[in-house]
């Protein structure tokens, strides 16, 4: 059983529809890219699969034992997070929030949860670090570790590769592709197309034309020139 | 009389003590404020209270805090709540209130003013410099209450502020309530705000917010260590404003403020040093 279905999404602003007729699925241990241009609604489909906002029709269906807060998320950095004065670990640590319920301080299991992570992607050294004074892969890492500490089951990615050296993007894809062969599923939005095609398990492009499928299929499909929309 | 001697007066150990809790409450949010982009939101919200003082004055209500108090809090609420996606956006919003607020507080006053003299109770609202000499000891009490309910709240919310002030967006998308935290601190600062007044009026409070925040910002990396520099800077800064004012006969607010300001100069200065240190 997949873990996310997605039956007929029509997605928008205020009942402006920015993508209509959207159905795929994800299943566990899937490494989805959703490509497409500027303004094709990939951060719309991010928004509504956060419950950050309410789909105009359609359904999202979650099965495979997926609550809602199984999904943890890697947003694009915000210009105010820029000079943000915060150490590594206390922004980790802030994904373990919602295990937390009313409890106002971390106990010994959460704070052992963030050192986990940050040793899992190597940057437990950097643990007293100041955040803004990391270089731009490090805090890519560091907000990955924050994302593995709200939730395991699933990733969502928002462009992990973005304003990234071509040293730190190869290296932050390779973390992605050992947290996916570590059993996460992986969802990330991008403009890598490339990049997209080699590592990813399927591909979602919104936009026109509307392609699900595996990597296969719409390499194929791509090649076979019907809507060669690759950028 | 001698410094000592003053510090044996009722009202001068009033204004201390007040001065020294609205310095502390308003350096614990000032943080939060200045990272979330809000710093110009303790402007906007003591114009609202000084609209909120006039009306109460021309509606003859005479404990006015009654009025301010839920009138900013409205306020505060709907300025934080609107965040990214409102039509206007959050500087423009604050900007309109503020302004707006302060004219028709400023028209009201005249309308219905019984004083003759009408510049020196609007100069003494939004300077402060006399009401804090003049405290009852109800209203020292009131604001020791306040404070001691801020500085819980942000206790028992510590991490969930910091949250919601790195990263709303995630926060939410994880499963925590974002908007009710929003709600705590939005609720909370306009407590700090309507207080504060008292101390330094309208026009200085967004200095008491914004100052002590920034200096810790100069010199310490951590949300923890900026937090608890910036209070104890503030505290600080109050105590020492208040005996300076005191001794050279200086207005209570101004005087504070101007501490704030030396003080921001020489953490600018420190974490320059600091840093050519390390490097």
């Amino acid at each position: 059983m997949p873990q996310l279905t997605c039956q007929d999404l029509t997605l928008g602003y205020e009942g402006k529809p920015v993508v209509s007729g959207l159905s795929f699925t994800v299943s566990a241990g899937d490494y989805l890219c959703i490509v497409g241009e500027n303004g094709s609604g990939k951060t719309t489909l991010m928004k509504t699969l956060l419950r950050l906002k309410t789909p105009i029709s359609g359904k999202i269906v979650m099965g495979d034992g997926l609550k809602p807060n199984d999904i943890g998320y890697l947003p694009q950095q915000t210009a105010a997070q820029k000079d943000f004065p915060a150490s590594v670990r206390e922004v980790v640590l802030s994904g373990c929030l919602n295990r937390r319920g009313w409890r106002p301080y971390y106990n010994r299991a959460e704070k052992r949860r963030a050192e986990m992570q940050m040793e899992r992607l190597g940057i437990l050294g950097l643990s007293r670090r100041c955040y803004r004074e990391l270089s731009g892969g490090q805090q890519q890492r560091v907000l990955l570790a924050r994302a593995l500490c709200a939730a395991g089951k699933i990733l969502l990615l928002d462009e992990p590769a973005a304003g990234l050296d071509p040293a730190s993007t190869a290296d932050m894809y390779k973390i992605i592709q050992a947290l996916n062969a570590g059993g996460v599923t992986v969802m990330m939005i991008s403009h890598d197309i490339p990049s997209a095609l080699a590592y990813a398990s399927h591909i979602l492009h919104i936009g026109s034309p509307l392609v699900f499928g595996t990597v296969s299929e719409y390499a194929a499909r791509l090649s076979g020139g019907e809507g060669g929309t690759a950028e | 009389m001698t410094l000592l001697e003053y510090f044996q007066k009722d009202y001068v150990i009033n204004a201390t003590v007040v001065g020294i809790l609205i310095a502390l409450c308003s350096a614990l949010l000032g943080v939060t404020l200045v990272l979330k982009r809000f710093s110009f939101i303790g402007d906007g919200l003591s114009h609202v209270a000084f609209g909120a003082i006039a009306i109460a004055a021309a509606l003859k209500i005479t404990s006015d805090f009654l009025v301010v108090l839920p009138v900013t809090v409205v306020c505060a609420v709907l300025l934080l709540r609107t965040g990214q996606n409102a039509k206007i956006k959050g500087d423009a919003a604050i900007a309109m209130i503020s302004v707006g607020t302060l004219a028709v507080g400023y028209l009201i006053m005249n309308l219905f003013a019984k004083s003759a003299n009408l510049s020196g109770d609007v100069c003494a609202t939004l300077f402060g410099s006399f009401s804090i000499l003049t405290l009852t000891d109800t209203e020292v009490w009131l604001c020791a209450v306040l404070s001691v309910l801020v500085v819980a709240v942000f206790l028992l919310f510590y991490h969930k502020i910091f949250a919601v002030t790195f990263d709303e967006d995630f926060a939410a998308a994880t499963g925590n309530r974002a908007k009710v935290y929003n709600l705590i601190l939005a609720v909370t600062i306009a407590v700090v705000i309507v207080v504060a007044m008292n101390l330094v009026g309208s026009l200085l409070i967004s200095a008491l917010v914004i100052f002590p925040a920034l200096s810790a910002m100069r010199v310490f990396k951590s949300f923890r260590d900026v937090t608890v520099c910036s209070v104890i800077l503030s505290v600080t800064c109050a105590a020492l404003g208040i005996v300076l004012s005191i001794v050279c006969g200086t207005p209570v607010g101004a005087t504070i403020v101007s501490v704030d300001i030396a003080g921001f100069f020489l953490f600018s200065a420190a974490g320059i040093v600091l840093r050519r240190v390390k490097a």
